[in-house]
Formats: structure tokens, sequence, C-alpha cells
């Protein structure tokens, strides 16, 4: 690679040699990871691979037992003052941690901490306010919010210090369904249109696939994978990566109408029906978790079901893990379902058979692209 | 049984005309026990802010005699403070014996760990990830610890009044450093142990019910204060 070109355009940020030791215990181990400007970093691995301790210590939150975190050319480093370049960083965390006082005073504290004009706090406040559609909850107490609300203006917080970089510890969890589809939308174009560079931290394989321009796999610790989605979730260096990331189903595709909640979305000729109040015309990228759709004969098509999404296709490919077999279905664009090996003897299919894939309008996460 | 109605028919006597000297006793009381609290605010609230978020070797030790500290009798605490300020102690050219000063470090010393106790224990109740959230929000240390004490101001209420009411009842201490003379450093704990003594068990009834009557006061409104942003 030429060094020159490598100057031109530093990374957001860098991290070498970084370990973390908790009680003692060695729980990061990163010898080279750099996050690009203005792309969405996407760390995934299963609970306690030490995604939560990366995504610390890149923020500055967490001292490293040795290694280096460096800020376009600023090194962190226990003798530099972290203060100013912690104020290039905003942090959401799973739990929204709002502090005890208006939704106001909540967004504004950062902004008056940085000592930054009246107006300009006014301003900014008001604006995330209303992006997030929260504008009227302004005079409330925090700890009045629902779960949702608080998660809005957690993340409202965040975007009003017009950070550097962004990190995101698990920021949908422990929203019901709905709630949560609705704040990924929102949060998906914000991300969308403010192209802040963005660290996020997931367990959930479809957040990674929809959202990440690049994705790492933690295991144990160590970065095993990282690559774009479609390299890691497609090719899997080894078994463990391959356990985790195999999930289903990544589709893009536009909205062609939409009311009330329900949907229509074309992908590669066909069209389906989803939950989301985007309207028509927004790209959209989509997920659809494997275990979500089930297969059945022709014959049983009559059979009626609540399941909004039926589709004709050809067995293409099977593939056996453990007790299940992931089957590839052709409908135009390939869908992947797992399915019960009883299930798969019980149907006697084989490669080149006619089913019909179904799922739910509600199984399919979705946000804009 | 008709010593305690006589003591409270007193209680009220005194206080509709306005006793003099009732009201002095009452006013030192106050001065005494309050200034004694604020100056263990100042010093108790940041000493258990830093044991409630820094850490540092003997950390564990400070801990320890902080805690012993809200349990020390006054006595004791009288003693000290009478060792150290009598005519050939340590700090005797001060003449603080027998003063309302020598009463107020008294005091102090005992509300002090209290107020340090508490507001330990309410920092260390607070989820440690707040801290963090509230650091990446970019403020500074000193901006940090005080969106902590803001968020744990309702036990920190606890502890003023915790810390005033050890003070404003203690009889100990006061009588040791105070001497409980007539007029300089009589306050009301000392002067109904005076009159109990010398069997006016009414009177020392009558101020009884005044000194509740304070303490009532004060709590009910440092009360107010602190229940003054509940959300209903």
């Amino acid at each position: 690679m030429n060094p020159m070109q490598t100057k031109a355009v530093p990374p957001a940020l860098e991290a070498n040699n970084l370990a973390v030791k908790l009680g003692g215990k060695q729980v990061l181990n990163i010898a080279e990871l750099q996050v690009n400007k203005n792309e969405v970093l996407v760390i995934i691995g299963p609970n306690g691979s030490g995604k939560t301790t990366l995504l610390l210590s890149l923020a500055l939150l967490i001292k490293p037992a040795s290694g280096t975190i460096t800020y376009q050319g600023y090194a962190s480093s226990k003798n530099t003052a972290t203060l100013e370049l912690r104020r290039k960083l905003a942090v959401v965390f799973q739990e929204p941690l709002l502090l005890n006082t208006t939704v106001w005073n909540n967004i504004t504290l950062g902004l008056r901490a940085r000592k930054l004009p009246v107006e300009e706090i006014k301003a900014r406040t008001e604006k995330w306010l209303a992006r997030f559609g929260i504008a009227d909850l302004a005079q409330r107490q925090a700890k009045t919010l629902s779960g949702g609300e608080a998660k809005r203006v957690s993340l409202a917080r965040a975007f009003a210090l017009q950070p550097d970089v962004l990190f995101l510890d698990e920021p949908f969890n422990g929203v019901d369904s709905p709630t949560r589809q609705a704040l990924m939308e929102d949060f998906g174009s914000v991300l969308r249109e403010t192209n802040v560079t963005t660290v996020m931290v997931t367990h959930d394989r479809s957040e990674a696939l929809m959202m990440a321009h690049r994705v790492i796999v933690l295991i144990n610790g160590n970065i095993r994978q990282m690559g774009t989605p479609p390299q890691v979730f497609s090719n899997p260096v080894d078994e463990e990566v391959a356990n985790f990331v195999e999930a289903g189903n990544i589709m893009h595709g536009v909205v062609s109408s939409q009311s009330e909640g329900q949907a229509l979305v074309d992908v590669g000729g066909l069209r389906l029906d989803v939950v989301s109040n985007l309207s028509a015309g927004a790209k959209v990228t989509m997920f659809l978790h494997d275990d979500d759709i089930t297969i059945s004969l022709p014959a049983a098509q009559t059979q009626l079901s609540s399941a909004r999404n039926h589709y004709t296709g050809k067995i293409s490919k099977i593939f056996p893990t453990g007790s299940q077999i992931r089957v590839t279905v052709d409908c135009g664009i390939p869908m992947v379902a797992l399915i019960t090996k009883r299930s798969w003897e019980e149907l006697s299919l084989k490669i080149g058979d006619t089913v019909i894939v179904s799922f739910k309008a509600s199984s399919i996460h979705l946000i804009p692209k | 049984m008709g010593i305690i109605v006589d003591g409270i028919k007193q209680a009220f006597l005194l206080l509709i005309h306005g006793d003099k000297q009732m009201l002095q006793i009452a006013w030192l009381s106050l001065v005494v026990s309050g200034t004694a609290t604020i100056l263990s605010l100042l010093i108790g609230i940041p000493l258990g802010s830093i044991l409630g978020l820094a850490k540092f070797p003997g950390r564990r030790v400070v801990v320890s005699l902080v805690n012993t500290g809200m349990g020390a009798p006054p006595v004791v605490v009288g003693l000290i403070v009478s060792i150290f300020l009598w005519r050939q102690g340590l700090l005797g050219f001060l003449h603080l014996m027998y003063s309302p000063g020598a009463m107020i470090i008294a005091q102090f010393i005992i509300a002090f760990p209290i107020v340090a106790g508490f507001t330990l224990a309410a920092m260390q109740q607070l989820d440690p990830k707040l801290r963090l959230q509230i650091t990446a929000l970019g403020v500074s240390k000193i901006q940090m610890v005080w969106q902590l004490l803001l968020e744990a101001r309702l036990p920190l209420m606890a502890a003023v009044m915790a810390g005033f009411g050890a003070v404003i009842s203690e009889v100990g201490a006061s009588m040791m450093v105070g001497a409980n003379i007539t007029g300089q450093t009589r306050v009301m704990t000392t002067a109904i142990v005076g009159e109990n003594s010398k069997g006016n068990f009414a009177l020392a009834i009558a101020l009884s019910v005044i000194l509740m009557a304070i303490v009532y006061l004060v709590t009910l409104l440092l009360t107010m204060i602190q229940q003054r942003n509940k959300v209903r």
C-alpha cells in the first residue's frame, strides 16, 4: 500500500495492540483496528465476547492495559488530556441512562459543558428533539418517559453533540418489537443523513446486516473476521463465526405503497408485505431470519394462514447443520429457510422440487437505505 | 401524668410569652447545631463523594473510619475536644473552651462522618454506568461529580437531616465543652439535663416539647425541599 495514500485520508480512529484486562483477566486483544471516516462499523459477537469492552475502550471510557487509540492523529495516552478528545465523541448505551431532570436538560448537558452559545444550544436541541419526533416531550421529567421515548432522548442527546465518532452499545435492546422497528427506521435515516462515523455493538445479526458498511466478528476478545456484511455473512472464516453469523436473508428493495403501517416492498420482482411506516419510494434494506420462514408443499396452498407472504419457488440448494437443514429456495430471489430434518423427511423434499415459502409481514426487519 | 400536662402547659406559656431566656437557649441551639451541620456538609459531602467514586490505596480503611465515626458517642467526642481545647491543651491558646465555638467544633466532629457516610452510600447506589454516560457527554470531572450529587439529591437531603438530627439532640459533648453556662453556652439539651437534675420536671418537659418542635420544623423544611421535585 502506498503510504502517501493512507496519509491523505486518515482513519477516523485507530487502535493498535490494544489489550484490556478486567479483574486481572485479559478480555480484549486487538492487534489492529481502523474505523474509516463516515463508515458504519458494526461489532458483532456472542455474549461475553468483549464487544462492549471494545466499544468503551475506543470511546476512551475504559483505560486499556496497553496499546494506543488514535483519533485522527491525536494519540490518547495516560498523559494527554482526554477531555478534549472525548468531546469529539458521543456514546449511546444499552440503557437510556437519562439524568433525573427534564428531557431538555438531559439533551443540553453536554452542550452546556462545551460552553456553546445559548442560541446554538437551543437550536441544536430543538432540531434533534424534532428529528426524533419527541419535541413535545422537551419539558417532561425523564423518569416519566416510556422505554421507547427514553431511547429517543438518549439518541437525540448523542446526535446533538454532533460527534466526529458515534458509539452505540446495543441501542435497540429492551424495547418491544413495533417500537424497535420505528426506532430503527428513524435512526437508520438519521445515520444516512448525517453520515457520521459510527461504531455499533450488537448481538443481533439483522442489525449488522442492515446497517453496517463493515462488520467485525469478535469472539473471546479477538477479531475473528472483518469485512463487508456479504463477505462476513456469506464467507465466514471458520465454523465458530459461521455458527454465529449464518442467520438468514438480506434483501434490498423499494417501498411501492404504504398505508397505516402496512407497506408493500418491491424486491427483484417479488412484492413483500411488511410492517413499516416508510412512505412509497423509500429504498430499504430488509432482513429475514431463516427460521422465520416456513416451507410447504404446493398442495397445501389453499390452507388459510395468517402469514401475509407466500411465494412459489424451486429448491436450489440444501445444507445440513446439525438437526436442521438450511434450504435455499429460488423464488426469483433466493430465500434461505431453516427447517428441521424431520420436516424435510416428512415432506420428502429434494433439490428441484417446487415449494411455497411463507412468512409473516412482521418477521421482516427493515431500515431505510 | 400531671407532671407531663403541667410541662406541656408551661411550654405553651413560655412560647406565648416569648420567654427571653428560653428564646435565647433555643436560638443558641439552632446557631450551634446549624453551623456545625453546615460545616459538616462542606467537609462530609466532598469526602463522601471521593470515597464513593475514587479508588485509592487505603480507601477501605478510611471508609471503615467514617463508618465508625457515624456511631461515635458524643461524650467521647466531647472528651477528645476537651483534651485539645483545655488551657494546657494543644489548642488551648485559642481560648475556646466553654464557648459556643467549642460546641460547634464538637458537634461538627459528630456530624461530618454521618454526612460523609450517607453521601458515600448515596453515590454508591447510583448506576455505575450513569457515571460513564455523564463522562461520555464530555463534562469535566468536577461537573460529573456535581451531576452525580444532583442525581443523589434525595438521599443527600437525608444526610443533612441525619447530621442535623444527631447534633441538635446530643448532650454529652455540649455539656463537656460548653458546661451549660447560663446565657453563654446553655442549649436546649443541656438545659433539659440541668432542669431535670434540679427536679424542675415541668420546665424540663416544656423545653423538651420546644426542642421536638424545633427538630420537627427544621426537618419539615428539609423534607419539603427534598420532595419538591418529586414526580407525582
